[in-house]
């Protein structure tokens, strides 16, 4: 069992052993927070369908820090050859195990401590921490009590990079139970573009924990494209916030797709923070076994004639649950706001559960906002139709899901990207 | 040979009895035609036959091919060479027609031990049947039924049959809704599978699918049963004089009793 005097303890040390100035500071805030909180159980606002005490029922060693290549190598996306990749070790950036193709006019990537104590010293100082906006809770500040060698990653202005980046996050339980608070900051300068994939890995057995933190500012006429491939062990759990804050009228396009892990919960967070922008949030969710995936998305709308556009799907077979909480606020200045949201889903099984809620928050007066949510069933008519072909149940009912599945892959633009998820879908559902 | 043989067939829908015991023997290289009136249990024989779960058989038996047909699945009845051309086929958005017909084709071939057919070797076959049939690539390249018009939808139903060349194929209405050309395709379709080892069992409303492909018996099924069998010359008789004559015939009995 680990509590807070457990966190304690290594927060000091932390503190100790790593004096940069432009961290301690802020780390102290984020550990008092979290001293506050503590961590979220079922009576916290926005925690009740999702429990992640029994996580912290063991201890996790901080594990150690010596991966090599062809430890990384089961793990890379095809394609990575043409790519940049990104290594995250237990929760630190590693930047020996990663691999930068594009020109550093192209793209900057280093380590956020180097970033901070250069020029772009400014800048993280003021985006780095953002997300706290928005999101208020314990396991929140937690990661923000221990930002130490996470990743800055800059896209200077007009450029679009050649290549991806994809970030791989590995955590190493072979040892022992692992727990690791990945943070990178991320910026998109004016007229600029980036394509970034991540994926979550554990080796080992034995349970893992991630508590992963990315922030990203988007800048005037800059494009973000965004793919987060959640497929983990059924012992690896996560926390995963992004903070997304569009700055100047720009266009955003985020996938998210969870297949195999734990207990996976996903806050993505927006703030429409310029006139005109345009935001593309889709997800999806195979779950089965014990998976539990909740994925939170909060769209705050600041400024006027923002378009956002939502559709998460899912399916939840087994002994799964699925939650869907998406919350739009509207501020009083955000007059035009579109916002559109949509959570549809399958229910497989009688042991699966199911919580989608939408929730609205409007101030504005000329907005339009709508939301919907289904919970289904597989077509039984169209199922029988492909089984009176000869094809046998259980392959019927994958060809059913895949292309159940389909319309939220086909917003995958990388086509690399796309393929692999889809061999990872396939394979996912084969074998549901 | 006997292909089908159903033997004092039961079946209920939600608790009521449609079928009230079905006696029928079809042998290879039979063609025969079940005619009724609508809502007279037709279409709920060929889903009992084909394997849909939501109707419950309360007594009989189904042979076929030597086989106990109603303890197979769905999917192995298809397999074993039942086909059964649905009246309303389903729509599938999201899985390609192509696809899904050659998944069938392989699942087929992988029960009787055979190599799955290649790329090549499927597209060969696809399009010779595509020619029998006269259907358009382009329907094929498309979701299953997605937004295909009545008459697509059947001829689609037709090609199928073509490319799993069933023993015993069940066409259920397949010529309702179908223009003068779409009908003359369908009954070659069933021409062409048409052999002594192979049998075929049509429902249907109208002669004129009839004229086409000269069944060789014709049934009247009505209440659940089938009241009156015959040659083809029963089914003129019919279009000529309606269904009364036999039905006034059957409930008149039934009120003496
Ligand atoms: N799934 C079902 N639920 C309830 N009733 C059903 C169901 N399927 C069939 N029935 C009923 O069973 C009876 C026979 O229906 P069936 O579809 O077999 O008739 P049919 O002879 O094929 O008619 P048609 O010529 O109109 O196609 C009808 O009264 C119909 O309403
Ligand atoms: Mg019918």
């Amino acid at each position: 069992m680990i509590d807070l005097t457990y966190f304690k303890a290594q927060f000091e040390q932390l503190q100790m052993e790593d004096p940069d100035a432009n961290f301690t500071a802020l780390r102290q805030e984020n550990f008092d927070k979290f001293n506050i909180a503590g961590l979220p159980n079922y009576r916290t606002e926005e925690w009740k369908y999702t429990g992640i005490s029994n996580i912290f029922n063991q201890i996790y060693l901080p594990g150690g820090h010596t991966l090599t290549t062809a430890d990384v190598d089961p793990f890379r996306i095809p394609g990575h050859h043409k790519a940049n990749e990104l290594v995250f070790v237990n929760g630190r950036f590693d930047a020996k195990l990663s691999n930068i193709l594009s020109d550093e006019t192209e793209m900057v990537v280093l380590s956020l401590k180097d970033a901070a104590n250069g020029k772009y010293g400014p800048l993280i100082s003021k985006h780095l921490n953002s997300s706290n906006v928005l999101i208020k809770d314990g396991i929140h500040a937690l990661n923000g009590a221990f930002i130490t060698e996470g990743a800055f990653i800059y896209i200077p202005k007009s450029k679009v990079p050649e290549h991806p980046l994809y970030i791989y996050h590995l955590l190493d339980s072979r040892a022992q139970p692992t727990m690791a608070q990945p943070r990178s900051l991320i910026y998109l300068a004016e007229n600029s573009s980036l394509q970034l994939t991540e994926t979550y890995h554990t080796l080992g057995t034995a349970d893992s924990f991630c508590n992963a933190v990315v922030e990203v500012v988007v800048e005037q006429n800059a494009f973000l494209e965004y793919y987060k491939i959640q497929n983990d062990r059924a012992n690896a759990n996560q926390v995963n916030t992004t903070h997304i804050s569009q700055i100047g009228k720009s266009y955003v396009h985020t996938v998210a797709v969870t297949l195999n892990g734990g207990t996976v919960r996903n806050n993505l967070n927006l703030i429409l923070d310029a006139e005109g922008n345009e935001t593309h949030l889709y997800g999806l969710y195979l779950l089965k076994g014990k998976t539990h995936a909740d994925n939170h998305t909060l769209i705050d709308n600041r400024q006027p004639n923002c378009y956002s556009n939502q559709l998460y799907k899912g399916i939840a077979d087994d002994f799964s649950t699925a939650v869907f909480n998406g919350r739009i606020m509207v501020q009083p200045d955000a007059q035009k706001t579109n916002s559109f949201q949509s959570n549809r889903n399958i229910l497989l099984s009688d042991n699966a559960t199911i919580n989608t809620k939408p929730q609205l928050e409007i101030f504005a007066d000329d907005v339009k906002c709508s939301h919907g949510c289904t919970v289904g069933q597989l077509d039984e008519e169209a199922l029988f139709y492909l089984r009176a072909r000869g094809i046998p149940k259980e392959q019927a009912q994958v060809l059913l899901l895949q292309a159940y599945a389909a319309d939220v892959l086909a917003e995958i633009k990388s086509l690399a990207v796309r393929a692999y998820v889809e061999k990872l879908v396939y394979e996912h559902l084969s074998i549901l | 040979m006997d292909m089908l043989s159903i033997k004092n067939l039961h079946a209920n829908v939600e608790g009521k009895e449609i079928l009230k015991g079905i006696n029928l023997e079809i042998k290879a290289g039979e063609v025969h035609a079940i005619m009724g009136p609508n809502g007279s249990g037709k279409s709920t024989l060929a889903s009992v036959l084909a394997g849909r779960e939501e109707y419950e058989v309360t007594a009989g038996e189904v042979i076929f091919t030597d086989k106990e047909l109603l303890e197979m699945s769905p999917e192995d009845r298809a397999r074993e060479g039942l086909f059964l051309a649905f009246q309303y086929p389903v729509e599938i958005p999201g899985v390609s027609t192509t696809n899904f017909i050659r998944a069938a084709v392989n699942e087929k071939r992988k029960y009787h031990d055979l190599e799955p057919l290649d790329s090549v070797a499927f597209l060969k076959i696809m399009k010779e049947k595509m020619k029998l049939v006269e259907i358009d690539q382009s329907l094929l390249s498309r979701s299953i039924n997605e937004g295909f018009s009545g008459g697509e939808k059947k001829r689609n139903e037709i090609f199928q049959m073509a490319m799993l060349e069933p023993k015993m194929a069940i066409l259920d209405e397949t010529d309702s809704g179908l223009d003068i050309d779409a009908l003359r395709i369908v009954a070659k379709g069933i021409n062409k599978l048409r052999s002594p080892d192979r049998a075929v069992l049509v429902i249907t409303h109208y002669q004129r699918l009839l004229d086409y492909i000269q069944p060789d018996y014709v049934h009247v099924l009505y209440n659940g049963q089938i009241v009156k069998s015959g040659t083809r010359e029963l089914a003129l008789e019919l279009e000529e004089k309606g269904y009364d004559f036999i039905t006034d015939e059957v409930d008149s009995t039934a009120n003496n009793l």
